[in-house]
């Protein structure tokens, strides 16, 4: 009888486990789909671009997003033109999970699949760590959302299509001495997050410059508790909180902030670009400012179309977190997937080494702006989105175009 | 003085909601000898069924939900993963626990698809703001720490007047002999789940409407933390798990209030090592008596 419990159990088990895998993977089983497919509608060859994306992990949210941006890319143009033949492109994604450890493996697996490009990662640390076998293979990699300066400025093959940290946390910076008329500013960061340190050095630094006086103190991992750092900072007579921390942080800091009463602007980065953030500011007494690379109305089509494939998608939806708004890692992705094409197009072949050396002219009009690289391989961006949270409705509103002069 | 109020309020919050964890490690620990690892992530599972329910019901159908998925979680997470391995090794034991703590996290991502979930409706009254001498805070940070030491007394008279907690006590001084002696082993071990799982419910209503998102880790931090509290006060007791719970919090918000926050942590495992090193069994633990 027991053995009988234990084989019934033993079975549940690998049936829950098959049930999770398939399921929890809709991104990675939709590309064999489209591949058998293919010869169906006349057998065109198959270029493969490489998805370099956390699924799990910390960033697994943000990557969610920002796949789900180059998936709709692939819905809306499956097909690519190289040297006179019709591609279908294939994405080929794979889990980076996040840390830097587990970067390099992922990185091999995608050119063992013989990618022609690689997108990606959301995360920075990650990408740098992909970056190295990439550049071992001579693989060209399409940063999405990767911010800190290393990642371009140490590998051959990175590029990417977004602003830099430095360049931030000066506009932050700006915007909160010069538009909002703050002299002290209080940050918050989690302890060990590259990120999170390295755009509060950034807008520091900035703020300093203009004569400003910055608070600076650490949490952290999993902290829970926010309203002490919140006393803290209202205790310091601070006029703005920079905290540019990931999702779940945020939505604790800006409800321990509505419950403190604290009076000032709440500053937040790229990272806070976040259905779950806005809906966690819904009908609190909190202002939000907030630096992103898209804003929701930016471009009234590609936001209609993607509403609609996400609607009709479960799966998708799921991985936006439920509701249709467009994250701006959403709008990133999708231009990356585009920007990709482009170097395809130029490159007239699918051979890795071609498109590496296409790729330094593409320039390319995204629904994030134009997208052209430097000598460094990143993106020539002079402007962020600055975002505001409609506490009454739960949604993100544009701001202003901010710049540093 | 007038400064650390709010640091000291909120110390005795935390206190209290670490306390409600802690008691469920310290009851399992006390009776089956065993880490319950999983522990936090029902806790967590208990917020993420508050954010469902509270956005989908009335407030008297989703807390009584929320408390009741908890419990049958926290009873199944036994018979399933623990039951079967009564007469193992205890190191299985805990391997399995450790088992079931990463399971629930996965399908908790798998459900929310790794986003953290805002609780969009709080629960009314106790999320409303008040002012307690001159400190802005919610009322939960009151009600936690008065709703918490009453919930022990009615455990502990549970646990000192009925049936089922003489037990308990019994199964917590001698398994093999409690068992000998005509004790239903596996209803005492059940009830104690239910009991934990229980008081992790509640804490989680108080902890997620004070801190208002529900993340796939959100039940690791305070687990860990509670844990701490439980060894700290002597794992096995009761009033050990309260009071260890209540000097965590404390020190943790007062550290963070003087300052120091970047070591709030670090201080508050250090104190925990310096008491080990005193008094090995915790403040409130009992001589270890070897049996012949």
């Amino acid at each position: 009888m027991k053995k009988i419990i234990a084989l019934a159990l033993a079975l549940i088990m690998v049936f829950a486990l098959c049930a999770c895998g398939e399921s929890a993977v809709p991104a990675a089983s939709s590309a064999p789909q489209g591949e058998t497919a293919a010869p169906a509608e006349g057998a065109n060859p198959v270029v493969k671009i490489g998805v370099f994306e956390p699924q799990t992990g910390d960033n697994g949210a943000g990557g969610k997003q920002e796949i789900l941006g180059m998936q709709y890319a692939n819905y809306v143009q499956p097909t690519v033109e190289i040297g006179g033949q019709t591609y279908d492109v294939q994405l080929e994604i794979v889990d980076n999970r996040t840390t830097a450890e587990n970067g390099p493996s992922a990185a091999a697996e995608l050119v063992n699949r013989d990618v022609s490009v690689v997108l990606g990662s959301y995360g920075s640390g990650v990408s740098m760590a992909g970056g190295q076998v990439f550049s071992e293979a001579g693989v060209p990699a399409i940063g999405v959302t990767c911010t800190n300066p290393q990642v371009t400025s140490d590998c051959d093959v990175y590029y990417r299509i977004c602003f830099l940290d430095p360049f931030q946390g000066t506009v932050l910076a700006n915007y909160a001495y010069k538009v909002l008329g703050v002299e002290k500013a209080y940050t918050l960061a989690m302890l060990g997050s590259d990120y999170d340190q390295g755009l509060i050095y950034y807008f520091s630094e900035a703020f300093k410059a203009l004569g400003g006086e910055v608070v600076s103190e650490d949490f952290p991992e999993a902290t829970a508790n926010f309203v002490s750092y919140i006393n803290n900072a209202k205790s310091a007579g601070a006029g703005v909180i920079f905290a540019p921390v990931s999702t779940n942080y945020a939505q604790l800091i800006i409800e321990a902030a509505s419950a403190q009463g604290f009076e000032g602007e709440l500053l937040g980065s790229d990272t806070w670009d976040n259905n779950m953030v806005v809906e966690s500011a819904k009908g609190k007494d909190v202002s939000i400012k907030i630096t992103t690379f898209y804003q929701e109305g930016g471009n009234p089509e590609f936001d209609a179309g993607i509403k609609a494939w996400m609607n009709e998608n479960a799966d998708a939806m799921t991985n936006n977190g439920g509701n249709d708004m467009v994250s701006a890692v959403t709008a990133m992705g999708y231009d990356a997937y585009f920007v990709a094409l482009e170097a395809l197009k130029a490159a007239g072949s699918t051979d890795p080494a071609a498109v590496l050396a296409a790729l330094p002219g593409v320039s390319y009009e995204g629904v994030s702006g134009l997208i052209e690289f430097d000598e460094i391989g990143d993106a020539k961006r002079d402007q962020a989105y600055i975002k505001t949270a409609n506490t009454e409705e739960g949604v993100w509103e544009f701001v202003t175009v901010q710049g540093v002069d | 003085m007038q400064a650390l109020i709010p640091y000291i309020i909120n110390g005795i919050s935390a206190g209290g909601q670490y306390a409600l964890i802690a008691i469920g490690y310290t009851l399992v620990y006390g009776i089956l000898r065993l880490i319950n690892f999983a522990h936090g992530d029902v806790f967590m599972v208990a917020g993420l069924v508050m954010v469902y329910a509270t956005t989908s019901m009335p407030l008297y159908l989703s807390i009584p939900l929320v408390l009741i998925v908890t419990v049958v979680l926290g009873f199944s997470i036994e018979r399933v993963a623990y039951k079967p391995l009564r007469s193992a090794p205890r190191m299985s034991l805990m391997i399995s626990a450790i088992g079931v703590s990463y399971l629930i996290q996965n399908l908790a991502f798998y459900l929310t698809g790794g986003l953290a979930q805002p609780v969009t409706k709080p629960i009314p009254w106790i999320s409303d703001m008040i002012t307690i001498f001159g400190a802005s805070t919610k009322r939960v940070t009151v009600v936690t720490p008065v709703l918490t030491l009453l919930l022990v007394v009615v455990l502990v008279y549970l646990i000192k007047k009925t049936k089922i907690g003489m037990g308990m006590r019994a199964a917590a001084k001698d398994f093999e002999t409690a068992q000998l002696m005509g004790v239903k082993i596996n209803s005492v071990i059940s009830f104690t789940f239910v009991v934990g799982s229980f008081l992790a419910a509640v804490g989680a209503i108080l902890y997620f409407t004070n801190y208002p998102s529900v993340g796939i880790t959100s039940g690791s931090l305070p687990g860990l933390r509670a844990f701490v509290a439980a060894v700290f006060g002597g794992i096995g007791s009761i009033p050990g798990a309260v009071v260890g719970a209540f000097i965590i919090g404390l020190c943790e918000e007062l550290i963070k209030g003087l300052g120091y926050s970047t070591f709030s942590d670090a201080f508050t495992f250090a104190l925990l090592i310096i008491v080990l090193c005193v008094k090995p069994t915790g403040i409130f633990g009992e001589k270890v008596t070897d049996k012949v």
